[in-house]
């Protein structure tokens, strides 16, 4: 491929990253804060309370993030009802289609490391916490989430790169993120295997910048120094 | 509370037929390029470590709708020029063919890992012993190593199966009419795309489910001796 060629395509090709990344940063930003009760209420004692989120994380992590955005994006305007609300004003927008879908089916899985995390902070801590006066909520935003976020910052930072590439699924509702860029490019110069190779590059690059962030930030919140027990 | 199908049930039947021979045949293609990839990760040559590296960390790196895309898309030319070198005219990948090569790639990618934490995880002396008894190489890793390996690869392996299940889904981009594709069909016949939808999603989720289920007698079965129950 001409270095004319990539010049020429290079500035749709950023657009498109951009759009991947505004989709990633306020999905798996908005998905860990929805997360945040429903690992909580995961990693309760009661019965009751662990069963509610389940069915929610299930249907989520059971399912095709594909059908998901389909159901929203294509599914909702089956219902007179909410073709005539307020919401359609956004539910008619695939950009909010996409980041609401994405937001729900992350949530779910940032719901299942926070529940794995929680559970693996050492009872003993706990234990102190509450030996030392400590209120159940005083302990939890104290104690336990504090210790649970630097156990799940690893995860976290997996289920980020996996949003990453889930969001190439964006440009099935006609989102001109960097896969539907690719796509467009493409369809206009019959260069398929240049233009996906380029995306592909993209993409490795913008996995390689988030990890290297992540190492950044588990060094800031010295990861390392809390995991000897 | 069966939705009307609009005479479509068996379109999704079939449908969901192709996505499970799909899933079956990237799985057993992204097994062995799984195997592959760990033995050239722990082989004692750089230039296959270099290989094995490369190919799990590129291929883990874009998405695997980018992968089928680039493979149905990106390989016309080379195929067909592949095609008129040995005489067929207009050689191409089928749908069925380009969705089973990406998506058994990506799963490889990750069952590379999964390998070779499972290959490290068996203790030398194993190997050791199989040479004192005078095993040949290839010997003690089909009837020594490999058998073991399974054990422990089998709880991650499941995991990616899930995953690989629900990947299944985007061959539907490049048209394989499997659950996901005759769902679309069935939307715009009957313009009901909810109901549609979501059947096509409790049909994943009941695939989960087997899936699920046959995973867990799969590790009864393989940790046979190993689980307390059996003692």
């Amino acid at each position: 491929m001409s270095w004319e060629l990539l010049i020429k395509w290079l500035p749709d090709f950023l657009e498109g990253a951009w759009l991947t990344l505004q989709l990633v940063g306020v999905s798996v930003i908005a998905g860990l804060l929805f997360a945040l009760p429903l690992g909580i209420a995961r990693a309760s004692r009661h019965p009751l309370v662990r069963a509610l989120p389940y069915g929610y994380i299930f249907f989520f992590r059971g399912t095709p993030l594909l059908v998901q955005l389909f159901l929203v994006y294509y599914g909702l305007a089956q219902f007179e009802v909410i073709r005539q609300s307020f919401l359609w004003t956004y539910l008619r927008d695939p950009y909010w289609c996409a980041v609401i879908t994405m937001t729900m089916h992350t949530a779910a899985y940032i719901a299942e490391i926070l529940r794995g995390a929680i559970q693996s902070v050492p009872q003993g801590e706990v234990e102190a916490a509450r030996a030392l006066g400590m209120s159940r909520s005083q302990t939890l935003w104290h104690i336990l989430l504090p210790r649970a976020a630097r156990i799940g910052l690893p995860a976290y930072s997996n289920e980020v790169i996996l949003m990453l590439k889930a969001s190439a699924l964006a440009s099935t509702i006609t989102l001109l993120e960097l896969t539907g860029m690719a796509r467009k490019v493409a369809a206009r110069t019959y260069m398929y295997e240049e233009m996906f190779l380029v995306a592909g590059v993209i993409y490795l690059i913008i996995a390689f910048a988030l990890m290297q962030g992540f190492k950044q930030l588990e060094r800031w919140l010295r990861v390392d120094a809390c995991q000897g027990r | 509370m069966i939705p009307d199908l609009h005479g479509f049930g068996a379109a999704l039947l079939a449908g969901t037929w192709i996505t499970i021979q799909l899933a079956l045949a990237s799985l057993a293609l992204g097994l062995v390029l799984g195997l592959l990839g760990a033995l050239a990760k722990t082989s004692p040559y750089p230039f296959f470590r270099w290989l094995g590296g490369t190919y799990s960390t590129i291929v883990r790196g874009v998405p695997e709708l980018l992968w089928v895309l680039l493979i149905y898309f990106g390989t016309v030319n080379m195929v067909r020029v592949l095609g008129e070198s040995l005489g067929i005219e207009r050689l191409a990948l089928s749908p069925f063919a380009a969705g089973t090569i990406a998506l058994g790639l990506c799963f490889g990618a990750y069952a590379t890992e999964v390998f070779r934490g499972a290959l490290l995880a068996i203790p030398k002396g194993h190997r050791e012993a199989g040479l004192a008894l005078g095993l040949g190489k290839r010997r003690i890793f089909w009837r020594l190593i490999l058998p073991q390996m399974w054990r422990i690869a089998l709880p991650g392996l499941g995991n990616l199966f899930m995953i690989l299940m629900k990947d299944t889904a985007l061959v539907s981009v490049i048209g394989l009419e499997e659950v996901m594709r005759t769902s679309q069909i069935a939307v715009t016949a009957s313009k009901e795309p909810f109901t549609f939808f979501l059947v096509a999603a409790l049909i994943y989720l009941c695939l989960t489910i087997v899936a699920m289920t046959g995973m867990y007698f799969l590790e009864r079965r393989a940790g046979r001796g190993f689980s307390r129950s059996a003692t």
